[in-house]
């Protein structure tokens, strides 16, 4: 294995390209180097990006917009008392990733390009509308979030691609977003069920909503219906009703060992409705 | 491929070592350095034996390169005591008979540091949640959690 350090973007989607065997980058390492050490991949060139300056930036530009760079860590980001205030689901969704260890290391950009469809620290991510910056062999583009995960361990990005910073957008006045997932015990351990809600008010009337769900397909879901469900309300108990039913409607997972289709059709709906609860209650200022 | 020369200060001292970029931090600790108070319970994240420090954050050492550390400040279980004085808190976990076969104790007690470095009086809460990440298989955690606790009352200058 070759092990290099790259200082520029352009440079790692270089080598990348160029290469003709296994391909990883190297940031946090907390899903690489367990893959490496289970011999599940064995890159020939591995291409770590903490040598590139800016990587572990957090910026809030004039306009309110953030730019977390590509390796920086979740134990940053709640340390982050503007972020928090911004952007508190997807903290809290970054937050749930692994142990305190973990969150030395672990990055947003990691977990969204693992590609596991539990993955928690993404839902947030889609809901907020954010973006990722990507420089490849021909250049650089910007897509949103949503458009990179393509299958459980996939993405679509393609041979030499590699994202440099995830954005998020200006939270504005009057806007709250919260991620809620769950899993049968406290800590520790991969969502059964996760659900980001992201809302802005006029008043007490919900004027903008996304709801996004993790786990209950084979990549994360935007849940179109479950946002008009409280478009326009005051979020009072006819509309959480017909959030509920759209979220368990938009769900479509598998069976497996932390639960049966059915519990997590049903839990997306009860975690749709206190997400929107928690992230209405933020936008009030509460 | 060939070793990679490796340049990082280990508690203070400035130390060297050939690296395969394969091995990660933890094995060149213990095979390398001849720091052996770190250990692998799992090698894969899971249990915290292996925690260390590496700029002032805590990592599993297991989960870092050994090639990452260029540079670093890394800090372990054998930076804790000052000379033959031990830390409160390995006196605490003593007290307390907070291990038994002592396999997670240099993990526990390196996360339980930078706990409290950063957070000088945490609840009961606090520390069940920040020490998530070390397992332990012998003392059922009640007792680690109050040397613990009973560190930070000490370190606070609090009588016990
Ligand atoms: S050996 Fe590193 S976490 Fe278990
Ligand atoms: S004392 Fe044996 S694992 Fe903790």
């Amino acid at each position: 294995m070759k092990y290099h350090t790259p200082y520029s973007f352009e440079e790692a989607a270089k080598i990348a390209a160029q290469a003709s065997g296994t391909t990883r980058f190297l940031a946090g390492g907390t899903d690489v180097l367990v893959q490496m050490r289970a011999g599940i991949v064995l890159p020939e060139e591995l291409i770590d990006l903490k040598k590139i300056p800016g990587v572990f930036d957090m910026i809030r530009n004039e306009d309110g917009r953030w730019r977390i760079g590509a390796a920086v860590p979740g134990a940053k980001l709640g340390a982050n008392d503007a972020l928090v205030a911004d952007w508190p689901g997807v903290v809290e969704g970054m937050e749930l990733v692994g142990s305190t260890q973990v969150q030395g290391r672990a990055t947003l950009t990691g977990n969204l390009c693992n590609g596991s469809p539990a993955a928690d620290g993404v839902p947030a991510l889609v809901a907020a509308g954010a973006s990722v910056d990507i420089t490849g062999p021909n250049g650089t583009r910007t897509i949103a979030v949503e458009d990179i995960p393509a299958g459980p361990g996939k993405t679509t990005l393609t041979k030499g691609e590699v994202i440099s910073a995830i954005n998020l957008p200006a939270r504005g006045n009057n806007g709250g977003d919260a991620y809620l997932r769950f899993i049968p015990r406290t800590e520790m351990d991969i969502a059964v069920v996760g659900c980001a809600v992201n809302l802005t008010l006029d008043g007490d009337v919900i004027v903008a909503a996304k709801v996004a769900l993790g786990a209950v397909a084979p990549t994360v879901i935007v849940a179109d219906e479950a946002a008009k469900a409280i478009l326009g309300t005051t979020l009072d108990d006819a509309a959480l009703d017909k959030l509920a039913a759209a979220a368990s409607a938009a769900a479509n997972p598998i069976s497996d060992k932390r639960g049966s289709r059915e519990f997590r059709i049903e839990v997306a709906g009860v975690l749709a409705r206190r997400a929107a609860k928690i992230a209405y209650a933020r936008a009030k200022g509460e | 491929m060939s070793n990679i020369h490796v340049t990082t200060t280990i508690n203070g001292d400035k130390v060297e070592f050939l690296a395969d970029p394969r091995e990660t931090l933890l094995d060149c600790l213990r095979d390398k350095v001849g720091l052996t108070g770190s250990k692998e319970g799992c090698g894969t994240g899971d249990c915290g034996a292996c925690s260390v420090t590496v700029d002032g954050t805590l990592v599993c050492s297991c989960l870092v390169l050994g090639v990452e550390a260029e540079g670093k400040d890394i800090r372990t279980i054998e930076g804790m005591a000052e000379g033959g004085t031990l830390h409160p808190l390995q006196r605490k976990f003593i007290e307390h008979a907070a291990l038994q076969c002592g396999f997670c104790t240099p993990g526990l007690l390196v996360a339980s540091k930078a706990l409290l470095d950063k957070n000088p009086s945490p609840t009961e809460e606090e520390v069940r949640y920040w020490i998530a990440g070390n397992l332990c298989r012998c003392t059922g955690y009640d007792k680690i959690v109050r040397a613990i606790m009973d560190a930070a009352a000490e370190l606070r200058g609090e009588a016990a």
